[in-house]
């Protein structure tokens, strides 16, 4: 690990000030363990756990989450559990209970790629060492990504919440040193394009503080692949949300996860399912236009069945609540 | 906060690459006055002695170095002795002295829930975390709440029967 700098942030403006190149530690899930790679190597780490920013608020729009709040302490928050299942879902689908127990909200959005060139830098990667490579092209790439993806990398994110908040369009609450935004989540992750090593829309100095969740109410299901039943990223998930009137589906929401390189909404299979009759099959011409556009590389070609067939069986699941 | 090398930050915080941290592991209060870089795993072992945690994968992944901080399961691995100041630490040591961590360690002993046993120090900071969940009647439920502490031995069936026991006469 490189020697860096350690400080304690008090308030979010001592934070926010940390100079450029500084990065945030909370739960420490990913930065210590990609510091230990010298995949990351920041010359000051700034602590933000001394922050107040824990609290989970429910009010008549939605759910504020602080960007501190542990995914543990969101997975097991009563309101979240009542009127947000998606969200709990898809947080214990997540990671172990230990690192449940450690992994803020904030940090969670703002976890690396497991893409295993990335993790290593002996590797070729554009989005670890910009205009390097990439290995994973020509490589071992059965986990990587089959949307999204651009010739300079083929990352896949590895979120499961970032995809249930995807589906459910909330936002993120931003502090910089000129004050403070609101983005929706859509727009805060990048698509590689020719610049992988800018994943977000973070500036200099800015913080993610509070997540935003507005209601949706409605029938919905995570439902994430992986080649072990527990603690193991999604080779393919898909977040599912469902409104449903008079026996047919009025409105549906869909993104996908482990098969794209950001979390990934599916408008066209949102409009295909739009209008069905909310019963039992029925739906396999919807879920076929989950793999619209996607590209495989030479390892990973059974995520585009495999993405339709999750995305499948996340309506089906949806739809049984 | 020691100075160590500073860096100028044009902040009122102090940062150093040297930083004094306070905690308490097992009860006793404990300040130390290291690199930034030292993990709660290394601190704990190597200036402390306290060597219950153990280095497996030193990377989140094998669950050996689990303790607890604040009451709650953490990776000490993961976790920089620095970021845990003014945390209450608590290893496998601890438990001795608590009744139901006693009768945990009876369950594995009695379902032989280990072979080399390198892996038991986390596997008993799970387990005593899973003692009053009212969520783990299952043994599905206890395997997906154990996932995060590997055994390369290969004991899980006993793990998982030594935590039903020990949750209250189950699998005995």
């Amino acid at each position: 690990m490189r020697e860096f700098a350690f400080a304690r942030a008090a308030t979010v403006d001592d934070a926010v000030a940390a100079p450029d190149g500084a990065m945030f530690l909370a739960g420490g899930t990913t930065l210590v363990d990609l510091m230990k790679l010298g995949v990351l190597r920041p010359r000051v780490v700034m602590d933000i756990n001394a922050l107040p920013l824990r609290e989970i608020t429910l009010d008549e729009a939605g759910l504020t989450v602080g960007a501190g709040a542990r995914m543990s302490d969101l997975a097991t928050h009563p309101d979240a559990v009542r009127a947000f299942p998606l969200v709990v879902q898809a947080l214990l689908a997540g990671a172990s209970q230990q690192i449940r127990n450690m992994a803020s909200i904030g940090g969670n959005l703002m976890q690396r790629t497991r893409c295993g060139y990335y993790r290593d830098p002996g590797s070729a990667c554009n989005r670890r060492d910009p205009g390097g490579g990439c290995a994973a092209l020509d490589g071992a790439n059965r986990t990587h990504a089959v949307l999204g993806t651009s010739p300079s990398c083929v990352a896949t994110h590895p979120g499961d919440l970032a995809v249930a908040l995807t589906a459910l369009d909330a936002t993120v609450r931003i502090a910089g040193r000129g004050g403070e935004r609101d983005l929706p989540l859509a727009a805060f992750y990048r698509v590689p394009g020719g610049t992988p090593h800018i994943e977000n829309a973070l500036g200099p100095g800015e913080l993610i503080t509070a997540v935003h969740v507005p209601f949706a109410d409605g029938h919905s299901a995570y439902v994430k692949v992986r080649d072990r039943a527990s603690y193991e990223f999604a080779l393919a998930s898909a977040a599912v949300l469902l409104r449903v009137r008079e026996g047919v589906i009025a409105a549906a929401r869909v993104a996908v996860g482990g098969v794209a390189t950001v979390p990934w909404r599916l408008p066209a299979v949102e409009a295909a399912l739009t209008g069905l009759p909310a019963t039992p099959g029925g739906f396999d011409g919807a879920a076929a236009r989950a793999a619209e556009g996607a590209r495989a590389l030479a390892h990973n070609g059974y995520k585009i069945p495999l993405l339709r067939n999750t995305v499948l069986r996340a309506v089906e699941e949806a739809l049984a609540r | 906060m020691s100075d160590g090398a500073t860096v100028s930050t044009g902040t009122t915080v102090s940062m150093g690459t040297t930083v004094s941290t306070r905690l308490r592991v097992d009860g006793e209060p404990v300040e130390l006055s290291v690199d930034a870089r030292v993990t709660l795993l290394d601190a704990l072992r190597d200036l402390l002695g306290v060597t219950g945690p153990k280095k497996g994968c030193d990377h989140g992944q094998c669950g050996a170095c689990t303790v607890r901080v604040e009451g709650r399961t953490a990776l000490s691995c993961l976790t920089l002795l620095a970021a845990a100041e003014g945390a209450d630490v608590e290893t496998v040591h601890a438990l001795a002295a608590d009744p139901r961590g006693a009768r945990l360690r009876e369950a594995f002993v009695a379902h032989d829930a280990f072979q080399c046993g390198f892996c038991t120090p986390g596997q008993l900071m799970s387990a005593f975390a899973a003692l009053d969940r009212p969520d783990l009647e299952d043994p599905a439920a206890i395997r997906e709440f154990m996932s995060g502490n590997l055994c390369r031995c290969g004991a899980y069936p006993n793990i998982v029967a030594a935590i039903r026991q020990a949750r209250g006469g189950h699998g005995a």
